[in-house]
């Protein structure tokens, strides 16, 4: 486990041509750590059919919605896998 | 009027279904089967009842906001195939749900997913303006209380603790789960 909670993490900008779980509106953004799930199978990997997937641990990451959309008063918080995130 | 069997998405979940059978990895049995068991044991009445429990026990409470796998099977419902997190609403945070890369949701505790929950138009306005959003559901919240979206991304299914209205003091377990809904679960409506 690599962010404990309370830490800030960069969202990867890539955009891959291969099925992920990482939504388009969150890319590029920071956030912050609010808990690690679990250890599971990277969907990037299980869905293109790699054997074994990596698995990897899995945190809830919630960003500011004005940071998100440039208005609004709301979080979002959205499950990313490790290595859709960098540090800060 | 159009019959379900002449819905597009209809004829591509039998071409599916089909295909999955012909490899030899489904029968038609096994599918009715699975949707049977479903279908008589999914419902919203699952996780109200969780949730009044969380009301009256400050112990289930606890263990459902900080394990929901283990509340759910104190409850009768084990092995979710998924991992529960309860988020509980309080006086100064209003949570909601939603799943904007498909439709995730924890259906053996809240009964199939709403069509609305799957609409484009929920699953993209939710994330960008949830306020706007909850008030056309008729919830109106103050603006001293912050909105807390959760986006089904991974593994991980969520449901919302009502917050318990004012008033229920006295009543018992089953009277206040009575009083929950499934969208007050998801957080579209107060309870």
């Amino acid at each position: 486990m690599r962010y404990a909670a309370g830490a800030t993490v960069r969202v990867r900008a890539a955009d891959p041509d291969h099925h992920t779980r990482v939504p388009g509106y969150v890319r590029g953004h920071t956030g912050r750590v609010v808990a690690a799930l679990g250890r599971w199978q990277l969907p990037d990997d299980s869905a293109r059919g790699i054997t074994p997937p990596r698995i990897e641990t899995c945190y809830a990451v919630r960003f500011s919605g004005a940071d998100l959309w440039g208005t609004g008063d709301h979080t979002v918080t959205v499950d990313l896998w490790e290595s859709y995130l960098d540090g800060p | 009027m159009t019959g379900h069997d002449d819905l597009p998405a209809a004829a591509r979940a039998r071409q599916l279904e089909e295909r999955l059978i012909a490899a030899g990895l489904t029968s038609d049995d096994e599918i009715d089967a699975f949707l049977t068991g479903l279908y008589t044991s999914a419902s919203p009445v699952n996780g109200a009842r969780m949730s009044a429990r969380a009301w009256t026990d400050p112990r289930y409470r606890d263990l459902l906001l900080s394990d929901g796998d283990a509340a759910a099977a104190e409850q009768g419902f084990e092995g979710l195939s998924y991992q529960l997190r309860v988020v509980a609403n309080t006086e100064n945070v209003h949570n909601v749900i939603v799943c904007t890369l498909c439709s995730c949701y924890p259906v053996s505790l809240l009964g199939p997913s709403p069509g609305w929950y799957k609409s484009f138009a929920y699953r993209s306005r939710t994330v960008r303006e949830p306020r706007v959003v909850l008030r056309e559901f008729g919830v109106t919240l103050p603006d001293t209380v912050q909105i807390s979206v959760w986006d089904s991304t991974s593994e991980a299914r969520y449901m919302v603790l009502p917050l318990r209205p004012a008033g229920t003091g006295g009543l018992p377990a089953d009277e206040l789960a009575a009083m929950i809904t499934r969208n007050g679960l998801i957080g579209t409506a107060l309870v």
